[in-house]
């Protein structure tokens, strides 16, 4: 195995009861090294209770916890190679800034002064140079987010562990907190473990994800295979927006299946594109992102290669954005129900926003279209 | 007038009446302290300190308020550590009959002293036990109690329970976690805790008359001297004092419980406002 695939925490069939209630129903992971890792789900899933496995606050009811290769069963929170920024941040009220940041250097037997430059080098990663000898109570919001990393990353963990860390900010802040700890995490390149229950958040920062329902893992993907594949209906639904029209499989084979789907007409979809549905789910759905069609304006040009005519039932104007709802003509033809689907555009310069009640054309290329069956 | 601003004459009348009766008699008692008349009646005979200086010299009283002090400092010590444990075993884990057992720690604060005391009475006469100052020292730490984790509670409850953790996951032992991070912040709950339950136990008066046996405390002296009209304007200037001493240590307990909440930025949510 090569290094930098080397698995930095393995959980291997990882259950955790708590009472009758199934926390974690074998939870097996591999995060690799130098990752930067998003737990991602629902609330309830499990998520948090997984990182908090992870850094020992839990114990696990069978299975196994490896850091490093080592197991860690019997190692308790405060010996493992794991710190945590947690989600109130917990930035001690009664200590300053610097106080806190050296915490976690009480037993370490190095100097005075070269614990204090310490502290001042950490300050300064996270951009706080200079707030030492601030009050917790005097700090906004973004940071304290900084201070609980920097807290964290003094005693050089080789794994981060980050509790819903951004989930208390605005949405400004909350960008530009996304982008500086992408940034941090390149530069001092240990692994980064990310809860999250927003996927917009785990999109933009992960290089992996796994999609968590109810103590399970649905899908472990890339940002890309998860948005663009999801692996089932479920998964689907929670990242981002997807329309689903009925479906109906006409023949299949080992390459892919040729499926008629409601108001698209017939298409041949390749293995690839097939993901399965939910047991609970009725039928065959065929599923599509909103941005991956086409609204046809008078003198548009676009490089799709099928044309379906449609009414426009509802627009949502939001300045860069249009959201169209379309009535596709002959969506009703599986199951006598007519469907409407959410198409979004761009609103470029010299292109008009359409009105309700427009008869169009929407554009669209099989290559967008998943089968869930 | 409007009926509006009539109605709201008349409660502002009932709430001039309603203090009056509550502190005027309280405020008679200094005034008759200094007053140089041995007969508590209007109108003033003259000033004088002497009931103070009589205070002072009298031994038996002197012993009273050794055994108060005594009495009083182990009880809200007493009271404020189990306090600590009960306060976070409540705020911080889970256990089975956990509302039940809190309730039965809170029962005394309504239930009629003369009931506790006969009963402890009762089972510490039944246990063969001599009556002293120790007894009413674990009669006071029982009434004290309630109050210590009423006020203990607010001060573990308004607390991040990732506090503790975070100092855990920063390489600190429990016991460390608790002493570096959660002590601290809730210094100001223990304070106003062990004031609280000193206060209460220095004027407690039904558990120490019946569970201190020969042994005298300030209330129970203060009882047994009102049978004499010449000693009265010496129990006045006692009275005074004890006030005086009441108020300030309150201010200094609610001063600590207010910058506790301060501190830990917390809402205010209890106390006296």
């Amino acid at each position: 195995m090569s290094d930098d695939h080397r698995p930095m925490i393995e959980c291997q069939a990882v259950q955790k009861y708590y009472g009758d209630y199934h926390a974690l129903r074998g939870i097996d992971l591999a995060i690799r090294e130098g990752e930067f890792f998003s737990l991602l789900g629902p609330s309830g899933c499990g998520k948090t209770t997984l990182l908090r496995t992870i850094a020992g606050f839990e114990g696990i009811s069978s299975g196994a916890v490896l850091i490093d290769g080592k197991h860690m069963e019997d190692v308790p929170a405060n010996k493992r190679p794991t710190n945590m920024v947690f989600q109130s941040y917990a930035i001690f009220p009664h200590l300053t800034v610097a106080q806190n940041v050296a915490f976690g250097l009480r037993r370490d037997p190095r100097g005075k002064a070269e614990k204090t430059a310490l502290v001042e080098d950490v300050l300064k990663m996270v951009g706080l140079s200079g707030y030492g000898g601030r009050a917790a109570h005097e700090l906004s919001g973004g940071q304290r987010q900084r201070v609980a990393l920097a807290r964290a990353l003094i005693l050089k963990p080789k794994v981060l562990l980050l509790d819903e860390p951004l989930s208390a900010l605005d949405r400004k802040m909350r960008e530009q907190m996304q982008v500086e700890l992408i940034k941090l995490q390149r530069q001092i390149g240990i692994t980064f473990v990310l809860v999250t229950h927003d996927q917009e958040e785990a999109l933009v920062m992960s290089d992996r994800i796994a999609v968590m329902f109810e103590g399970e893992i649905a899908q472990l993907d890339g940002p890309e295979a998860l948005y663009a594949r999801p692996a089932n209906r479920r998964v689907a639904d929670f990242i981002g927006v997807m329309n689903f029209l009925p479906a109906r499989i006409l023949a299949e084979t080992d390459e892919g299946a040729r499926v008629e789907v409601a108001g698209l007409g017939e298409v041949e979809l390749p293995r690839a594109q097939i993901s399965r549905a939910n047991p609970e789910d009725e039928g065959v759905m065929v599923g599509f992102r909103p941005e991956t069609m086409t609204l046809m304006g008078p003198g548009q040009i676009h490089y799709q290669t099928r044309e379906t005519g449609a009414t426009i039932d509802e627009v949502v104007y939001y300045g860069d954005m249009t959201y169209y709802d379309l009535r596709l003509d002959g969506s009703a033809r599986l199951d006598g129900r007519p469907r409407t689907v959410r198409i979004s555009m761009r609103n470029v310069f010299g292109r008009d926003v359409q009105d309700v009640g427009t008869r169009t054309q929407l554009a669209w290329s099989p290559g967008s279209l998943v089968l869930f069956r | 007038m409007s009926q509006r601003s009539f109605e709201g004459s008349g409660l502002r009348i009932y709430a001039i009446l309603y203090l009056l009766f509550l502190y005027a008699p309280i405020a008679l008692l200094p005034v008759f302290a200094f007053n140089s008349g041995t007969i508590i009646a209007f109108p003033l005979q003259g000033f004088t300190t002497d009931w103070f200086a009589q205070m002072s010299t009298n031994s038996t009283l002197r012993r009273a308020l050794g055994n108060s002090l005594t009495i009083a400092v182990s009880a809200s010590i007493l009271a404020t550590c189990l306090g600590i444990f009960a306060a976070r075993a409540t705020t911080r884990f889970e256990f089975p009959f956990k509302g039940g057992i809190m309730g039965l720690i809170m029962v005394p604060m309504v239930l009629p002293e003369i009931i506790v005391a006969m009963s402890l009475l009762v089972v510490l006469l039944g246990a063969g036990l001599q009556l002293s100052i120790l007894t009413v020292i674990a009669g006071h730490t029982l009434i004290c109690m309630p109050y210590a984790i009423a006020i203990l509670s607010t001060a573990f409850s308004s607390l991040d329970k990732s506090l503790e953790e975070a100092a855990y996951d920063l390489g600190e032992t429990r016991w460390g976690a608790f002493r570096l991070v959660t002590l601290p912040l809730v210094m100001p709950g223990i304070i106003s805790s062990l004031l609280i339950s000193f206060t209460i136990s220095l004027d407690e008066f039904i558990i120490a008359f019946f569970l201190a046996g020969n042994e005298p405390t300030l209330p129970t002296y203060i009882f047994s001297q009102l049978r004499f009209p010449k000693q009265i304007p010496m129990i006045m200037a006692l009275g005074t004092v004890l006030v005086v001493l009441s108020i300030v240590l309150l201010a200094i307990g609610e001063y600590f419980r207010r910058r506790g909440i301060a501190r830990i930025s917390g809402k205010d949510s209890g106390g006296f406002q």
